[in-house]
């Protein structure tokens, strides 16, 4: 039993970052038609968002520091980092130490201006190609903005550590009554799944309950309609491009703890995250974060040592072999709208 | 001549001494002197430039004729080459029963691939094909060890049982040959200050190239390959008439499956290793990028971006910080500095940043490839002589529909 509940809990994390991407990679399907193989990158973007953040709050500048000597005598220069000056020590060190969630107010922003120059430079010209142009064109893309990231900041992974309160693990057997220290979790984790809940809860209300989500909602159904009835429904799905690549950022930018950024990442989960779109069903939001979740529970349960002893092997190709089956049974996915790429 | 008309025998022709003429086309600049980089013409690039013209000739059958976008070409490379380098431990190191074995494997494995996969179209059917390539990419690296060889991959050893040939003698190296013909073997010819080097795998490979791309001509213009573009022009209409497009895209499939064991049996019988790397799926992305650049649909299209593709690759990667001082060591020092600073991450390590910019550039500006700019610049020069020789040609020309 508990290592079953160690294993839903280990395919969350996963499952709420292909979650995540798979729900941005339906937006832009959803609203724009657009098959946009870029997503990945823009994953990859936000986790180098952290990066940078963290970089830019430690710039420092060189201090003699006369209360410290070197081994001649001489007083020491010393790295002080800016922060230190404007608010002093204690803050500058939790500031810097925070560094990744509050980088997520920088890279919203960024993710957004990335988002519209996107749509409004390339992607606008592709609505009416066929989908092997759409999906050829972000592929070109996707590897541009790969190896001009990989130029910037090299193909090493940077570790991007989480704030030290989160540093520990969680013991949730403990909490619900099974042996200590059996079911232990690491707190960053619960936190990116929280926020991955947050932010999924986010998209939806904003799509459910604003008019502007109205107005989309209807764009996505019919729109030409929406067209015709006056509203400017290629400046709206413009938007919802940023808040999808803004989608994609966040994931990245709370996954880089958990896994240090480099350049290729965005390739390893958008191939995962297609897979993931088609088997929640092209086109429906619901179905892309239960597939999601789905998907990245069952990978981490076809990696349980029993479950391999049966099946060599299975934890690698479980995702693949899931999409082949629902693909094969069920053609529209789990929760495919009926009409949406069906030839 | 030989079931072409005269413009494809035309087009048979050229390829054939373009291909054969090689060593002597890529081998422009003499020994030593400043532009010896550019020289493509050493047996390693040239084998390549051809193998993957083959793969591409295949991905060509299936992509540019019925549409179908695969995205898992290169699983099929990967299995054909696993199947050279077994019949090259257990049988022989003849290369005709590996390449023969490849692209049987191939085929079937396609044939399993594309059974499942046809049953979708777009979008689904290129990430269906991924998952596959995926797969095997996969289990390549973890559980089908024994055969393939993991991480560490196959190579033959003087060990292995080779039914035919009898063992090697300790230390002796394992070396693919044709009845007895080394595939390494080739002699180098002086001219001057030009060295040509001709090399028996690269004939060899060559040869077969051409066979492919008659094979590939004879497709294309045969009722089967119209069946193929009705397939893609309108797959919907085609099902109204009453005929079943499946069995047609199946063995499409299939064909362009075997293109692709062909010449991943090719490349181990060139170059006798493998890994499972060459099953990822930016190698079924790279042949994508090929066939698109070269001109999707078009005959030479796929043989022109592969070779495109290949000599860029090993040309621009080539290129580091010290030769573009060479080059712009004439200009004044700030312009020097300036250009190499704005050419230096295009090139060397850059090499997929500027492939990544052509292709989309490629995509975006020229959906035919560069056969379709071509044509453009063809039609260009003649417009204007029309417009010199009379407005009377010109009105013909407009009568007339647009060729293609």
């Amino acid at each position: 039993m508990d290592a079953i509940l160690l294993q839903i809990l280990n395919g969350l994390d996963k499952g709420s970052a292909y979650a995540l991407i798979a729900l941005g990679l339906t937006l832009i399907f959803g609203t724009l038609g657009v098959v946009n193989f870029a997503h990945g990158a823009l994953f990859m973007i936000g986790a180098f968002c952290a990066v940078t953040f963290s970089k830019m709050l430690s710039f420092s500048h060189v201090v003699i520091d006369e209360t410290q000597k070197d081994f001649l005598g001489n007083p020491l220069k010393v790295d002080v980092p800016y922060l230190y000056d404007w608010f002093g020590q204690a803050t500058g060190d939790a500031i810097i130490d925070w560094a990744v969630p509050l980088s997520i107010i920088f890279t919203i922003p960024v993710m957004i201006a990335i988002g519209f120059i996107m749509e409004r430079g390339l992607i606008k010209h592709f609505y009416k190609r066929p989908h092997a142009d759409q999906i050829l064109v972000t592929f070109g893309l996707a590897i541009v903005l790969q190896e001009v990231i990989k130029y910037f900041y090299g193909a090493n992974p940077i570790p991007t550590p989480a704030p030290a309160a989160f540093a520990g693990s969680f013991d949730f057997g403990a909490l619900l009554g099974f042996d200590p220290n059996t079911i232990i979790y690491p707190y960053w984790r619960l936190v990116y799944f929280a926020f991955a809940a947050v932010i999924i809860g986010a998209v939806f209300a904003f799509l459910q309950f604003t008019t502007f989500g109205m107005v989309v909602r209807a764009g996505m159904a019919d729109r030409e309609t929406v067209g015709l009835l006056g509203i400017n429904i290629d400046k709206r799905f413009t938007i919802m491009f940023g808040i999808a690549a803004a989608v994609a950022g966040l994931a990245g930018v709370m996954y880089a703890p958990i896994n240090s950024p480099n350049y290729h990442m965005g390739m390893d989960f958008l191939v995962l995250s297609f897979v993931v779109v088609v088997v929640g069903g092209m086109g429906s939001l619901p179905g892309a974060v239960l597939a999601g979740f789905l998907l990245g529970v069952l990978e981490s349960f076809a990696s349980m040592a029993v479950v391999l002893e049966f099946i060599p092997g299975i934890n690698q190709i479980i995702i693949y072999l899931v999409a082949i089956i629902i693909l094969l049974t069920r053609p529209r996915g789990l929760m495919g709208r009926a009409g949406v790429m069906e030839d | 001549m030989f079931g072409l008309n005269k413009k494809d025998f035309g087009l048979m022709v050229i390829v054939a001494i373009l291909a054969l003429a090689a060593p002597f086309i890529l081998n422009p600049f003499p020994e030593g002197s400043a532009m010896a980089q550019f020289n493509a013409g050493y047996p390693d690039l040239m084998q390549r430039l051809v193998i993957f013209g083959i793969f591409a000739i295949g991905f060509n059958i299936l992509f540019g004729l019925t549409g179908y976008l695969s995205f898992g070409h290169a699983a099929f490379l990967g299995v054909g080459s696993y199947a050279a380098i077994w019949m090259m431990k257990l049988l022989t190191l003849n290369v005709i029963p590996a390449i023969i074995v490849s692209v049987i494997i191939a085929g079937l494995f396609s044939l399993l691939v594309g059974w499942i996969s046809l049953r979708r179209s777009g979008i689904y059917f290129s990430i269906l094909t991924l998952a596959f390539a995926q797969m095997s990419y996969a289990l390549a690296y973890s559980v089908l060890t024994p055969i393939t060889g993991g991480e560490t991959g196959l190579q033959p050893k003087y060990t292995d049982p080779r039914i035919l040939d009898g063992a090697l003698e300790e230390g002796q190296t394992p070396r693919a040959n044709l009845f007895g013909l080394d595939m390494n073997q080739g002699f180098e010819l002086s001219l001057g200050g030009w060295v040509f080097t001709f090399n028996a795998g690269y004939y060899l490979a060559a040869v077969v190239m051409l066979i492919a791309f008659y094979l590939s001509i004879r497709i294309f213009r045969s009722p089967f390959g119209m069946m193929l573009r009705a397939v893609k022009s309108n797959q919907q209409r085609l099902n109204y008439t009453g005929l079943n497009s499946k069995p047609y895209t199946l063995a499409a499939f299939v064909i362009s499956g075997m293109y692709a064991g062909l010449a991943g049996g090719l490349l181990v019988a060139m170059d006798t290793q493998v890994g499972a790397e060459r099953m990822f799926w930016t190698a079924s992305g790279e042949v994508v990028l090929m066939t698109i650049l070269g001109g999707a649909g078009t005959l030479i299209g796929p043989v022109l971006g592969a070779g495109f593709i290949k000599y860029m690759e090993n040309i621009v990667s080539k290129i580091n910080k010290s030769v573009l001082e060479q080059w712009f060591a004439f200009m004044p020092d700030g312009i020097e500095d300036l250009l190499i600073t704005l050419v230096y991450p295009f090139v060397g390590k850059g090499w997929h940043l500027t492939l990544g910019l052509l292709f989309m550039l490629v995509v975006i500006f020229l959906p035919g490839g560069l056969v379709e700019g071509g044509q453009r610049i063809g039609r260009v020069f003649r417009r204007r002589d029309a417009n010199a020789d009379s407005v009377e040609s010109d009105a013909a020309e407009q009568r007339k529909p647009a060729a293609e």
